[in-house]
């Protein structure tokens, strides 16, 4: 057993209103400037939908991910000899034309335009050349299921919808959707690492924040191709990749990354996850169907004595292991068993979550008049025992979150819907009745589970959500620099501009 | 000092140096400015019918050159039988002209497509076209004085490797048509550009990849430790 620490986020669906506050204060601080003006290291998508960079899940065209084949897990994108060969043009790569091309609006105009019959118009212009520009798309431009017959109808995930399921989507009165947010999922298994042939990508083994050394980064750009989330961008200014860095500088003075800490909905969770670093290869190479089986295998139990020796012989201090103890990921993806990888069959070992959301009941066409398909008898909206009534296909969800098992996704609804039975009988109600203690035993909880998962959905503080271990910077600084032989030095030093070369 | 002194020996040092010296530094120094500045993100059905047939073809004409600067009794030996000093000529001279539409086209590329033009530099045309010249005198010294692949070996393999051991020779060059002479010194004058320029991204080419373990995990830890 060779136990590492990471830190994790959990998403919880259900809870997300789209707000695209966590993007704008993540471009606030880290992509607002040249070259990387088209990046949204967080983004937040409407399923279905096709997505940023619009159909990225499509890896037949982009080869993301890993492959599983005879001689054990490869990467889609190429062999390493392959690699090679292909630097100087790569067919894989999006083009900025996938992502969107960056625009603002002429402004100035509104103040210095000659007098005219008509009023003066900031007019739209591209932020790579500078000229006025048609803006066709952005990196949102479903929102809301805005243009649905372009974009969800594309989405890769209903692929292997029946037909009929499909056509239902389109409908008004079946008409559904969920946001979807998404960061670099800091991999265990990264293909963007193992893609780069400098080897510039690496991660951190404390936390597994995965980062680009951009002094080592020659522009190859073979991680961008490779990561299947397509979570590295290439700053066509600086000519290096660059990615989310988890925010590590706010993460090791105990703050939430960026996104996490402004996020409206307080959808988002983050916690220590202790794993075991051994079994990644054999993890992440297993059948479609046993990958969610694996990958919560991996992930430790942090109250296990065995698991804390073993954690302490690799030098992991006690408050990385308290925290980890105290960790709402671990309670989400373990204990609980509610968070799921986000396409766990692209192999990579996604580090973050999500709680897949739950979904209204569908309605039909009586007499032609819409009714909502409630049973008649006791009208109960509760989709518990009738899954497929809700208006997100379970398919549809177990083709994002359990490489297509439908199974594992039913448990997963089945036990957030009995969570919401039975706190609804106790407090709208007032009384537990054996139906709604029949429905949490049927999903697989206790009482007290419940009580506790209601209580981390509904009513976490701030501390509870976000528990951070102390990183202890300032000695592994020590250790590298002795600060009193730099006491009286001017800040930080030397540090040169990250300036495009010649 | 007459002009052989100037071309065939000035230049050719003052061109090694920098190249040596400033590629040197700018590596372990200026790390952040060492890069191939793709742009295949803004433009790329160009960049594909430019940038491969220019890359295959002059990476493998380099080599060629390399060859006959190493070893040139092996390809004395190989050119031997005519056939196969044939089948050489033939695959130079097409390897040149495929290279020679490559960075034609590139040029046409970097002028023609504004994304493009926001991305290049001055240096960028210097480079682009100092290739060119290289590549069309290269070709027409192939066309023109053959067979080359047999008087290389004569005359620049020791003229080069007079340079290189500090004993130059420029008298070797001296009687040579002027359009070879161009070729030459044009290519010391591509050396003395090479480290300002991002042709710096030839030495790059990470071969280190077909060894390294797919995945790479730092420690700040072990930084520590090692500091201790
Ligand atoms: C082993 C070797 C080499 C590799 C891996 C390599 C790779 C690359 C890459 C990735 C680019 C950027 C293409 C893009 O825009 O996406 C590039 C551009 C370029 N390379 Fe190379 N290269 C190699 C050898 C050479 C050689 C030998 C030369 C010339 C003497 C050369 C000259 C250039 C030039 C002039 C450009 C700029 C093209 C343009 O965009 O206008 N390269 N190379
Ligand atoms: S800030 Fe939170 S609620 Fe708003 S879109 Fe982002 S994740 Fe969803």
């Amino acid at each position: 057993m060779n136990v590492r620490t990471h830190m994790s986020m959990i998403f919880h669906l259900d809870k997300c209103i789209g707000c695209h506050t966590c993007s704008v204060a993540c471009k606030n601080i880290w992509t607002d400037r040249k070259g990387a003006e088209y990046m949204w290291w967080n983004n937040v998508e409407t399923r279905p939908g096709t997505g940023y960079p619009t159909q990225w899940e499509n890896q037949e065209e982009f080869r993301g991910g890993w492959e599983r084949k005879k001689n054990g897990l490869n990467l889609k994108l190429h062999t390493r000899f392959q690699g090679l060969l292909k630097l100087f043009y790569n067919p894989s790569l999006p083009d900025l034309r996938d992502y969107y091309e960056p625009f603002t609006f002429d402004y100035q105009n509104l103040f210095n335009s000659p007098q005219k019959d008509v009023q003066p118009i900031a007019e739209p212009v591209s932020m790579i050349t500078g000229d006025p520009i048609d803006i066709e798309t952005g990196p949102n431009w479903d929102d809301d299921l805005g243009g649905s017959n372009v974009y969800a109808k594309n989405d890769p995930n209903l692929e292997s919808l029946p037909e009929e399921v499909r056509e239902q989507m389109n409908e008004l009165e079946r008409l559904v959707f969920n946001y979807l947010p998404r960061i670099c999922n800091h991999c265990l298994n990264p293909a963007c690492v193992a893609a780069c042939p400098s080897g510039a990508i690496y991660k951190r083994g404390e936390d597994g924040v995965v980062l680009v050394n951009e002094n080592s980064c020659r522009a190859w750009r073979m991680c961008v191709a490779a990561c299947p989330y397509k979570k590295v961008y290439y700053n066509w200014s600086t000519g290096k990749s660059e990615k989310c860095i988890l925010c590590f500088p706010r993460m090791e003075t105990g703050q939430a990354p960026a996104c996490a800490h402004s996020c409206v909905g307080r959808i988002r969770y983050m916690g220590v996850l202790l794993y075991d670093a051994d079994r990644i290869p054999d993890a992440a190479d297993v059948p479609d169907e046993e990958l969610i089986a694996a990958h919560r295998e991996i992930i430790l139990d942090p109250h296990d004595p065995e698991v804390i020796a073993a954690a302490k012989a690799n030098g992991i201090d006690d408050g990385w292991i308290e925290s980890a103890q105290n960790s709402p990921a671990y309670k989400f993806v373990k204990e609980w068993e509610l968070a799921l990888p986000l396409h766990p069959e692209f192999r990579t070992m996604v580090m973050m979550y999500y709680i897949p959301p739950l979904s209204p009941i569908v309605s039909i066409i009586e007499k032609n008049l819409f009714r909502l398909d409630l049973m008649n008898e006791d009208y109960d909206f509760e989709l518990f025992d009738r899954l497929d009534a809700a208006r997100l296909p379970v398919k549809y969800l177990a083709n994002l979150f359990t490489a297509g098992n439908e199974g594992i996704m039913r448990t997963v609804l089945r036990k957030l819907l009995s969570v919401r039975i039975y706190m609804r009988r106790k407090t709208v109600d007032g009384v537990v009745d054996d139906v709604a203690l029949k429905t949490l035993a049927d999903a697989g909880l206790t009482e007290e589970e419940a009580i506790a998962i209601y209580k981390m959905t509904a009513l976490p503080t701030m501390e509870e959500r976000f528990v951070f271990p102390p990183y202890h910077r300032e000695m592994s600084i020590e250790a590298g620099m002795d600060p009193l032989a730099h006491k009286g030095e001017a800040g930080l030093g030397y540090i040169q501009q990250p300036k495009r070369g010649s | 000092m007459d002009w052989n002194q100037l071309f065939f020996v000035l230049i050719p040092y003052i061109s090694v140096t920098l190249f040596i010296a400033v590629t040197i530094y700018r590596s372990i120094f200026r790390p952040f400015t060492v890069s191939s500045l793709s742009s295949q993100l803004l433009e790329r059905k160009k960049l594909y019918w430019g940038s491969v047939p220019f890359h295959y073809g002059i990476v493998l004409i380099l080599l060629t050159h390399l060859l006959a600067l190493i070893f040139p009794k092996a390809l004395l030996l190989w050119n031997a039988v005519p056939i196969r000093l044939y089948l050489l000529e033939i695959s130079g001279l097409a390897l040149g002209l495929w290279a020679l539409a490559g960075v034609v086209l590139l040029i046409y590329r970097r002028i023609s497509v504004a994304y493009i033009r926001k991305v290049t530099t001055p240096m960028d045309i210097v480079v682009l076209l100092l290739t060119l010249v290289s590549i069309i005198t290269g070709v027409l010294t192939a066309v023109g004085y053959r067979f080359g692949s047999t008087w290389f070996t004569g005359v620049f393999t020791p003229y080069l490797w007079s340079i290189l051991t500090l004993q130059p020779r420029p008298e070797l060059v001296a009687p040579l048509p002027w359009l070879i002479q161009l070729h030459v010194l044009n290519n010391f004058i591509l050396l003395a550009v090479f480290p300002f320029s991002r042709l710096v991204h030839i030495l790059t080419w990470p071969l280190h990849y077909l060894f390294r373990p797919w995945q790479i995990v730092i420690w700040v830890r072990e930084r520590r430790q090692l500091a201790e």
